[in-house]
């Protein structure tokens, strides 16, 4: 679209993709680590967005994934916080090093 | 030539915002005050937002914002005010496993624009058009091309999701609710 090649759009959700990863690598701390899930959610979507639109165009599969996901990614985040709040009340931190009780 | 210089600026708006998002994204994942951190996090999604917009998807952009911008880094926002000192900064990750992930995160990136750069997309025919009636009548439409029944999951699932929020932050005093089983099971035995 508009003389953009599609592997340019998709150099940029890869490189999303990938600084979530080395988020989710070298971070410790829960809440960061969700962050740096919800940035690979997002290249995701762009990802289903972009196919849909150029490889796809008679069809709206690839939006109506991209709302699911977004859903899931809702629904993912309010549980994640509730668990991480409750984790606090008990553990008082956060780090994924200090809750090991379940660690075999 | 007016037209050829509109497609640049299109173009030239995509770098941008590309550059925004990576930018953004890069500084959420590096930065080690974490609210900081949240607000870039923020940023980033607010810029793969505007990339929806220049796609011309408006009601994924849309939802973009008000789903991730309005509800999910508020709902962050408050977990780092509800547990973390917001002004000091997070321990630095050891060099070993920071090198570990940058080559990591590096081979994997390499690899797999190799093989987006070596597949030889076929763009399909048809005309795109993303609005807002068409995507809510294919969603609601039991036949063909129908998304009814994932939208009834999902949304049984967004429940789910809630009443299951509620139970686990709910503030139960431990020995209260053991005292109440031991209560049950005694009554149970009489």
């Amino acid at each position: 679209m508009s003389g953009i090649p599609i592997s340019h759009i998709l150099f940029l959700s890869t490189a999303l993709f990938f600084i979530g990863m080395y988020g989710l690598f070298t971070r410790r701390n829960l809440i960061t680590m969700l962050m740096a899930i919800e940035l690979i959610l997002n290249s995701v979507n762009i990802n289903f967005v972009v196919f849909n639109k150029f490889l796809w165009p008679g069809k709206l599969d690839g939006i109506f994934f991209t709302i699911f996901i977004i859903t899931i990614a809702a629904a993912e985040a309010a549980v994640a916080i509730a668990i991480i709040i409750n984790l606090f009340r008990s553990h008082r931190s956060i780090d994924v090093e200090d809750a090991t009780e379940m660690k075999w | 030539m007016i037209f050829e210089f509109y497609m640049t600026a299109s173009q030239i708006l995509f770098y941008v915002i590309a550059a925004f998002i990576l930018g953004c994204g890069l500084l959420a994942m590096t930065t080690r005050k974490i609210f900081r951190s949240a607000i870039w996090l923020l940023f980033s999604l607010v810029g793969v937002s505007a990339l929806y917009f220049w796609l011309q998807v408006e009601f994924i952009a849309a939802v973009q914002i008000v789903v991730y911008v309005g509800g999910i880094v508020v709902l962050i926002i408050f977990s780092v005010f509800l547990t973390q000192q917001s002004g000091t900064e997070m321990p630095k990750a050891p060099v070993k496993r920071t090198i570990a992930s940058v080559f990591a995160v590096l081979f994997g990136f390499a690899f797999t624009y190799l093989l987006i750069y070596k597949n030889n997309f076929i763009s399909g025919e048809g005309t795109f058009d993303a609005g807002i009636s068409k995507i809510g009548n294919q969603m609601l439409t039991t036949g063909e091309q129908g998304f009814a029944l994932p939208f009834e999951a999902v949304s049984i699932l967004l429940l789910a999701a809630m009443i299951g929020c509620i139970v686990i932050a709910m503030k139960t005093s431990t020995n209260q609710a053991k005292g109440e089983n031991e209560q049950a099971a005694n009554t149970n035995k009489k």
